[in-house]
């Protein structure tokens, strides 16, 4: 799966206006609210290195003052910035890198085809649960479209991984005949 | 409480078995998905524990009665009372407004005209397609046309409510947003659901799922019930009596 760019990101709410740090952090959390929560200390040194690379500039400090009341605006080259990765198309999945596939052929390699079904069995009924788990997510009368949008990313790619996994229980036999061979 | 219950039960069409012993139980209230590859035996599966087929073998338990038993018209008028069935598409009378459609159940079982388009409007204002009321389904989109179906089959408060791949005609949108329903009004309603589906996103929908393979529950699948009778391999009686019967037209015909 592609990573999320956490400074363009970053960059994309302060194009809203400026904040600081700790805004920051919660307008991230709402907005992106099934990605890992951001640490503080990720977003100071996030905002660190774009106020080095001129992205971002210091547009004044909080009442109560201190190092981490320090309001961040977006700068021109900032916005340019985003407007650059923006207009990028993200290569669509250059290789194969998924763990799943990974432990299906070694454990095809080290063992037989009877372990990379356990595999496959295994990792379909957790799949399969947190799929449950998200889909009850989508569907709470309470969620909001950034809790739909996010939960349908991952319920999709879940999904498809799933298909995955019930192809592969169908072919793992001749898989590894064809490893041994 | 156990709402249906199979016991062993086996189904051919002809010489094809279909199902090959499936015991299951389903709670009062619990949303089961029926999943497993094309042509492993999920819709005969539902039209067993609904009645709509009768088993070769095994035994079909509703709230402890065993229904397989019953004769056609008895096993008719549980389906129009106690059981709502929704399937992919197709079940809306294309001469009637989707109102009138949705009403039928109730007319069929005595309720009046004005009390059934009541109860009609109520169940479409439910399901977000009240604006349709007086609109036929031939212009209506697939997925308003499934929200009226799941509107007649709920029209009736059954107890259980069987969905074999009610989103199987529809793009993820409108699919997802017939499965919110349906979700959302059998758990206000308690009700419970057997929902056949072949695809993982939409059993992501149940609070468990049943897996089938060529017939049987697939116990490696996710370690809920192993066939624990009439196995594979077991007689299946009434060769040739059943070829057909599960068509679609005797299925609409259960309903109407
Ligand atoms: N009316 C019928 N006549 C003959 N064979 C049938 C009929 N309906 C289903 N079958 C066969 O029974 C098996 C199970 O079918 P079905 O229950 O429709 O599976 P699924 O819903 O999982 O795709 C398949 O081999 C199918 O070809
Ligand atoms: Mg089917």
């Amino acid at each position: 799966m592609i990573g999320v760019s956490t400074p363009h990101v970053l960059l994309g709410l302060l194009a809203q206006g400026s904040r600081h740090g700790y805004e920051l952090k919660r307008a991230h959390d709402q907005r992106l609210p099934r990605a890992r929560p951001l640490a503080f200390g990720q977003v100071y040194a996030t905002l660190g290195r774009l106020q080095r690379d001129g992205l971002v500039a210091p547009a004044g400090q909080d009442r109560d003052g201190g190092p981490d009341r320090t309001t961040y605006a977006l700068t021109g080259a900032g916005r340019d910035a985003l407007d650059l990765w923006l207009a990028e198309v993200e290569p669509p999945l250059p290789y194969v890198t998924s763990t799943l596939f990974a432990k299906v052929l070694v454990a095809l390699l080290v063992a037989d085809a009877e372990r990379a079904r356990e595999y496959l069995v295994a990792q379909r009924r957790a799949h399969t649960d947190r799929l449950r788990e998200l889909t009850a997510v989508k569907t709470d009368p309470s969620a909001t479209l950034d809790d739909v949008v996010a939960a349908d990313f991952a319920i999709a790619h879940l999904d498809a991984d799933l298909r995955w996994l019930h192809t592969t229980l169908e072919r793992v036999a001749d898989w590894h005949r064809e490893v041994h061979s | 409480m156990t709402e249906l219950q199979a016991r062993g039960v086996v189904k051919a069409y002809g010489p094809t078995p279909a199902l090959r012993g499936i015991t299951l139980d389903v709670a009062e209230g619990e949303i089961v998905a029926v999943t497993g590859p094309s042509g492993c035996g999920k819709s005969t599966l539902l039209y067993c524990l609904a009645g709509i087929l009768r088993p070769d073998a095994g035994q079909v338990t509703w709230r402890g009665e065993r229904i397989d038993t019953w004769s056609e018209a008895a096993r008719s008028r549980l389906r129009r009372t106690e059981f709502g069935v929704l399937f992919q598409f197709g079940q809306l009378v294309p001469e009637l407004t989707a109102a009138e459609n949705v009403a039928l159940p109730l007319l069929l079982a005595g309720t009046g005209r004005r009390a059934g388009r009541t109860a009609a409007l109520a169940w479409l204002d439910r399901l977000g397609v009240a604006d349709l009321a007086d609109t036929r389904p031939g212009e209506m989109s697939g997925g308003q046309q499934q929200r009226c179906a799941l509107a007649r089959a709920l029209v009736t408060e059954p107890r259980v409510l069987f969905a074999d791949e009610p989103t199987g005609a529809l793009d993820t949108l409108a699919g997802e947003q017939v499965l919110g329903h349906l979700v959302r009004l059998s758990r206000e309603q308690r009700t419970t659901v057997v929902l056949v589906t072949h695809e993982p996103r939409v059993a992501g929908y149940a609070d468990r799922e049943v897996m089938l393979r060529d017939g049987v529950v697939d116990g490696t699948g996710l370690g809920i019930e192993v066939p624990s009778s009439g196995g594979p391999g077991r007689s299946t009686g009434g060769l040739g009596l059943l070829v057909g019967d599960a068509g679609a037209g005797s299925v609409q015909d259960g309903l109407r």
